[in-house]
């Protein structure tokens, strides 16, 4: 045993950064969007043998519109008035809405994982409504039925929010088993009232009230002069809310006594029993208020959007949503750009699934690839890799 | 215990990464694939009884066509819509860009915004192949009037009164009634054989939902078969999907262990087929040739041909005319087909299938014939369907009519004076369904 002890150490190790300049930090972040870019052209290239750009151009026009050349308009103009931006910006206000609404109990270290459930269930409430206000008196009271339907909406998404609150201040529950089975439960009861309400055909709800429009957000008419597509509008009313709803949140989040109150949750609970917070309160508080949103989110997919209601009206963003609020580190102005590259993205790779003959698990595994690296990257700017100085 | 702490980091970084990637994946995955040679035989078989269509190459040079499909090549029952697509493509000579296809489009609002894109990215005729398409396609309708919409195996053009508004179906009844012809004389070569005692000549079926236009399926195959083979029974089950590989497998399977000798379809993967295959238990399908996935069992699939309702729609549109707002195709218009009979079927099927579909060209025979089939043991004088599409679910109209001139009283399914879309949906002696 004399020989000394050989150490092996790796010619790398890791370090924690203690601060990154802003600089630097977005330079990481354009070389991850940039390198993942180029891995996601490159899988492209492979599988269909047609240039990235063209792929690139499809991305493009997924959300911008198809530029027309030999129009009169210029490219403003024919992007506003198309029908591919304003479906683009719904898509990107209802995850928004959904991250907004999981954001602060994510900033309170309580896992929601079942947006997807309020959501659903608060449509489900608002759609009752709407189904079974359709005629006579409420044909003239219009506003009335939309009324109610926030209400439902609202009362739904809470109930969904709260019952694993409650369960989680009072017997310490895990709240992300809570949550997700609740998903679950949503999802059957969704089946099952589509079922009571079509008791023929083949379970579709389909458009409610569709020569009525009760309980439909009215359209938004723009003038004749400026050509906007005829579908185009009626996402108005849906974009100017979650805008609003952005506004309050950020103002809630950063300059509230509540918003304080949750971060300390999140930070510590101990420090937040020590100075005199109710953390039960605000757990239920905060989720009182998840819940609200969600029931938001899901009025407005049903009377705005969909004035039906399926199993997939919140299009798997109850998840998706949880990577926007958390790559915009819980700040609802930033998730508006992530909300942005998410259906930017996701909208892009779809289009390039159907005009290049593939099915729609290409767009995921584009999408899968795009954050994979985005993600990955924050490592990059917490950690710096450093090279170990050999000794002797 | 710092490494430890930093490599656990590590880990969990990584978890997250991949967790948040996974989150965002949809559920569909996991299904068998399907062999894409075999849906393709299918197209071969096509008739070309059509009437010549006549459009100017000038004119068909500004048609735009969109397909709106639930779901892709892998269901036979889209398969179908876009194999037509492209022999009507062919017929018209359209070019690759003046068919667009959307597939894996939700019955949900991904329909109507699907519609509206094909509109704006200047389609002048769009069409979506199903049943829950159909109000999404109505809205889109009313929001782009100068596009026409038309929708397969919908039930409401002729209340809705949109003139861009069109339904389409074919009566397939009769297809699936040749079909239950082949079936039938199957059974009755293996009474004969001794494999099977004439009183438990039963029939499976693998339908997906329980509404009309299953019902009046197998109600028509059934009956077909029975013309034949008069001890023949029918058990029904329901997947409650359109397409799903693993649970029409598994209802045909336990169709197989409860007793049936013979197994038929309205499902669109080829889960049946496969499990029939398996168990060596002859197969009737439905919109696509399984005599290469099923080389020993297939015996004969009935189709709906979609090209000849396309190629009459397109044309219409680049001639600038009107067309039917609800369309129903028949065996004349090239619409409905018989696809080849397999090896596996009698000797007599070719000669008896021909016999069958003359009778029903000249009309001496009626599928529905009242007097073939029974309800609660009486026979059928008046039936009230719901035939008038008010969202009401509520039967309206008598369909039980009876031709002067062969005197058969009958039960008149996707009748012109009535509506394209079946309304079949009568449970007759015989035929029992299962939970």
């Amino acid at each position: 045993m004399s020989a000394p002890k050989k150490i092996h150490e790796p010619p790398f190790h890791i370090v924690k950064r203690p601060a990154i300049a802003p600089w630097k930090a977005l330079l990481i972040r354009a070389i991850a969007i940039a390198a993942a870019l180029a891995v996601s052209s490159l899988v492209l290239f492979v599988l269909t043998k047609k240039s990235p750009f063209e792929a690139m151009r499809l991305v493009y026009e997924a959300s911008f519109g198809v530029f027309n050349k030999n129009s009169d308009r210029g490219f403003f103009a024919q992007v506003f008035t198309g029908r591919r931006f304003w479906a683009m910006l719904q898509d990107l206000c209802m995850l928004l809405v959904i991250a907004l609404a999981v954001t602060p109990a994510f900033k309170m270290k309580y896992w929601n994982l079942g947006a997807q459930g309020q959501v659903l269930f608060g449509g489900l409430c608002s759609v009752a409504v709407m189904f079974y206000l359709s005629s006579g008196y409420w044909e003239t009271h219009k506003a009335l039925v939309l009324l109610l339907m926030i209400a439902a909406a609202v009362a739904g998404g809470i109930v969904w929010a709260v019952i694993p609150a409650l369960f989680k201040a009072r017997w310490n529950t895990n709240e992300s088993l809570f949550t997700l089975m609740m998903n679950y439960i949503a999802i059957q009861l969704v089946s099952c009232m589509i079922n009571v309400w079509v008791p023929t055909g083949s379970s579709v709800m389909g458009v409610v009230n569709q020569n009525t429009q009760i309980g439909w957000l009215p359209n938004m008419t723009f003038p004749e002069a400026w050509g906007m597509s005829p579908s185009a509008k009626n996402y108005f009313f849906n974009i100017v809310i979650v805008l609003v709803l952005t506004a309050v949140m950020f103002v809630y989040l950063r300059y509230s006594k509540h918003g304080y109150e949750l971060s300390v949750v999140g930070e510590s609970v101990n420090t937040a029993n020590y100075i005199g917070i109710n953390v039960k309160k605000v757990i239920i508080r905060t989720l009182v208020f998840s819940g609200l949103l969600c029931g938001v989110a899901g009025f407005l997919l049903v009377s705005g959007t969909d004035h039906s209601i399926t199993t997939g009206l919140d299009r798997g963003y109850g998840f998706t949503a949880i990577i926007v609020a958390w790559l915009a580190k819980f700040n609802p102005l930033t998730m508006i750009l992530t909300s942005f590259l998410i259906i930017f993205l996701d909208r892009g790779a779809s289009d390039i699934a159907m005009n290049m003959g593939f099915n729609e698990s290409v767009g995921d595994i584009i999408t899968g690839i795009i954050i994979f690296f985005i993600i990955g990257c924050e490592f990059f700017i917490n950690y710096r890799i450093v090279k170990t100085h050999r000794e002797g | 215990m710092k490494k430890a702490i930093k490599v656990l980091s590590v880990i969990l970084a990584l978890s997250l990464v991949f967790a948040f990637a996974a989150c965002g994946g949809k559920t569909d995955g996991g299904k068998d694939s399907t062999d894409a040679g075999a849906s393709e035989n299918a197209s071969g078989a096509t008739a070309a009884t059509q009437e010549a269509v006549t459009a100017d190459p000038d004119k068909l040079a500004g048609i735009k066509f969109g397909l709106i499909c639930l779901h892709d090549e892998n269901s036979t029952y889209d398969n179908n819509f876009i194999m037509a697509a492209k022999e009507a493509q062919k017929k018209l000579g359209l070019s690759d860009d003046q068919v667009v296809i959307k597939k894996n489009i939700d019955e949900s609002n991904a329909c109507y915004e699907a519609a509206c894109d094909l509109a704006e990215s200047g389609c002048n005729i769009i069409m979506a192949d199903s049943f829950g398409h159909e109000s999404y396609m109505k809205q889109a309708a009313q929001e782009y009037k100068n596009v026409q919409f038309c929708h397969a195996t919908g039930t409401s053009s002729k209340t809705a009164g949109i003139k861009n508004f069109h339904n389409a179906f074919a009566t397939i009844y009769e297809g699936r009634f040749l079909a239950g012809v082949v079936a039938g004389l199957k059974l009755n070569a293996m009474i004969e054989a001794g494999d099977i005692e004439a009183d438990k000549a039963v029939i499976g079926y693998v339908g997906a939902f329980p509404y009309a236009e299953v019902k009046s399926g197998y109600t028509s195959f059934f009956l077909g078969a029975r013309s034949v083979c008069e001890t023949a029974t029918m058990k029904v089950v329901y997947t409650n999907s359109w397409f799903d590989i693993d649970l029409e497998k598994t209802a045909a399977e336990n169709l197989i262990n409860d007793g049936c000798v013979l197994i038929s379809q309205h499902a669109d993967s080829e889960g049946a087929p496969k499990a029939c295959e398996a168990a060596k238990i002859p197969n009737v399908a439905y919109n696509i040739d399984t005599s290469s996935i099923a080389p020993e069992t297939a015996l004969v699939s009935s189709r709906i041909n979609w090209a000849p309702y396309y190629e009459m729609a397109i044309t219409a549109v680049a001639n600038g005319e009107e067309f039917a707002t609800d369309w129903i195709g028949t065996i004349e218009t090239g619409s409905v087909e018989l696809l080849d009979l397999s090896k596996n079927c009698t000797e007599d099927a070719a000669a008896k299938v021909a016999e069958v579909k003359a009778k029903l060209a000249d009309g001496s025979l009626k599928v529905f014939d009242c007097s073939t089939f029974t309800v609660d043991g009486k026979n059928l004088t008046e039936y009230e369907a719901d035939v008038i599409d008010e969202g009401d679910f509520k039967p309206d109209t008598n369909v039980i009519l009876t031709d002067e001139a062969t005197g058969i009283t009958y039960f008149a399914e996707s009748d012109e004076q009535f509506r394209s879309a079946p309304y079949f949906d009568i449970l007759i002696d015989g035929i029992t369904e299962l939970g």
